[in-house]
């Protein structure tokens, strides 16, 4: 079954809803894909308990004239198609244009515990909740970097969780300097100095990270560094990230090129959000981590470009251009501490599809050697989380992405125009 | 749809509220979600479908990611098969 559509919009977060909302108003004929069963994305992220907040709730409630298709995952794409899996079928769509907003993922970093049952991301615990993950009377310490750990705190509290503490890597002089810097954006200053506010009861505290989790079945208790000396902590659950990293690989399927520069890469685009594939364009945390403000920015700009309008989405690029300075001002303050790169030992698994652990990787130079011999990124995530935690750790980048983007089942492997090892020969 | 949504994990009836995930649904029964190639337990990772440790088996279908599955009645579930 073939469908076509003058835009395809992949991921329904705050980005994508902008796309398919701007391309939508003018006509066009819109198709807004995402994996998981409801729009939103991850920031946006349904809430089986709470409200949504005012502006998610505008965004998905307004979207007109676009079809939404969700539990649509895109498993291989061709030059102008996508090949999606749904969990009854698989369909192939054919576009005009594509806007990407695949929007990123937790930098997720191994360290003796992480494997166990109960330690989870910050951002992953935060979605777990939303999902009614019970969490309530739970002990939680949330550790890692960034400001997703103050919102995951607040959440997870509203839930009824017990947060014991708030870990973050990045010194006080550094997280202090951050908060300075935000008066340069009102509304993120505002919204932070609001989860400060509810979060005054909970210990917030810096250069801190968790060495080790510790517990049998399931995490009992994490050992956490400090500038004051090695803490233990009693806990039910263990929330760590580090920051988040583009998710690349459809784009990196489609033949966009990425940026690389920095230790993650990015979608690379120019001033008008054009990758460089023609008709292809990206917007929001793929393009580079810069939060709420300029995914919703992007994705307008975006989503005029898709069906032509030059003029209409430039009107956006001051704004685009103000909101992406934030992307420095997050990396500089949050730079990750050296010490944690050290943290697992050799026998601490870092691929846990097939668990490789960090010791059987001495002397892999890149992805491709290291999987080969070992199956380290192999397995079901295709080495979402150790390609990203081996990258952070200064092994070797991350392997390019092959089709299929996702585990898929044989009866869609078999709709597929060509193979994998076709398309890909001798990459 | 009704406020909550009953569903079995592992033999034992379980209650969601509506549109939880599968996830939610395990959690309230066992932290072991699927077993890892050297035997290990493990439980889901990320939340956003990235991971694949919430792998399950629902309704006979083995390997559905738990955190993107939305649980519905009756619904039967097997972690850690």
């Amino acid at each position: 079954m073939r469908e076509h559509y003058d835009v395809l919009v992949v991921g329904a977060g705050p980005a994508g809803l902008a796309a398919a909302q701007a391309a939508a108003s003018r006509g066009a004929r819109v198709g807004l894909l995402d994996a998981q069963p409801r729009a939103g994305g991850q920031v946006w992220r349904h809430d089986v308990r709470l409200p949504a907040p005012r502006a998610a709730r505008r965004a998905i409630d307004k979207l007109q004239g676009v079809e939404v298709l969700v539990r649509h995952s895109v498993v291989a794409a061709e030059p102008t198609a996508l090949r999606v899996e749904t969990p009854q079928d698989s369909r192939l769509l054919s576009f005009g244009a594509l806007v990407l907003a695949t929007g990123a993922r937790e930098l997720l970093l191994p360290f003796p515990g992480w494997t166990l049952p109960g330690v989870t991301g910050a951002g992953g615990l935060q979605a777990l909740a939303k999902q009614g993950w019970p969490v309530a009377g739970k002990r939680v310490v949330i550790a890692g970097s960034g400001p997703l750990l103050l919102a995951a705190a607040d959440t997870l509290r509203k839930h009824g969780a017990q947060v014991l503490g708030i870990f973050e890597q990045a010194s006080a002089d550094a997280v202090r300097s951050f908060a300075w810097q935000l008066r340069q954006w009102p509304a993120r200053a505002w919204q932070a100095a609001g989860l400060r506010l509810r979060l005054a009861g909970v210990p917030y505290r810096f250069g801190s990270f968790v060495r080790e989790a510790v517990g049998d079945d399931a995490v009992r208790g994490v050992e956490i560094e400090t500038p004051r000396g090695v803490q233990h902590v009693e806990c039910d659950l263990l929330a760590a990230g580090y920051g988040l990293v583009p998710n690349t690989e459809l784009a990196s399927l489609l033949g966009c090129a990425l940026d690389d520069a920095d230790t993650h890469p990015r979608v690379q685009v120019d001033s008008l959000l054009r990758t460089s594939v023609a008709n292809v364009h990206a917007a929001g945390e793929s393009c580079g981590i810069g939060g709420l403000a300029v995914a919703r920015i992007e994705g307008a700009m975006a989503g005029l470009m898709a069906i032509g309008d030059t003029a209409a989405a430039s009107a956006w690029m001051p704004q685009r251009d103000r909101e992406r300075r934030f992307d420095a001002l997050l990396a500089r303050h949050f730079t990750l501490d050296p010490r944690l790169r050290t943290l697992a030992d050799d026998q601490t698994p870092v691929c846990r599809c097939e668990d490789v652990r960090l010791g059987a990787l001495a002397g892999f130079g890149d992805a491709r050697a290291a999987k080969l011999a070992t199956r380290c990124g192999m397995g079901a995530c295709q080495g979402r989380i150790c390609g990203a935690a081996l990258a952070e750790l200064g092994r070797f980048p991350r392997g390019a992405a092959r089709p299929p983007v996702f585990p898929a089942r044989l009866a869609t492997l078999a709709g597929l125009a060509t193979l994998p090892s076709d398309a890909y020969r001798g990459s | 749809m009704s406020a909550v949504v009953r569903l079995v994990v592992n033999g034992h009836p379980v209650e969601v509220p509506a549109g939880a995930s599968v996830a939610a649904a395990v959690a309230q029964v066992t932290l072991r979600f699927r077993r890892s190639v050297d035997g290990a337990p493990r439980a889901p990772l990320c939340g956003m479908g990235v991971c694949f440790e919430c792998r399950v088996q629902v309704d006979g279908v083995a390997h559905v990611r738990a955190c993107m599955t939305p649980a519905s009645e009756g619904m039967q579930v097997v972690a850690d098969a």
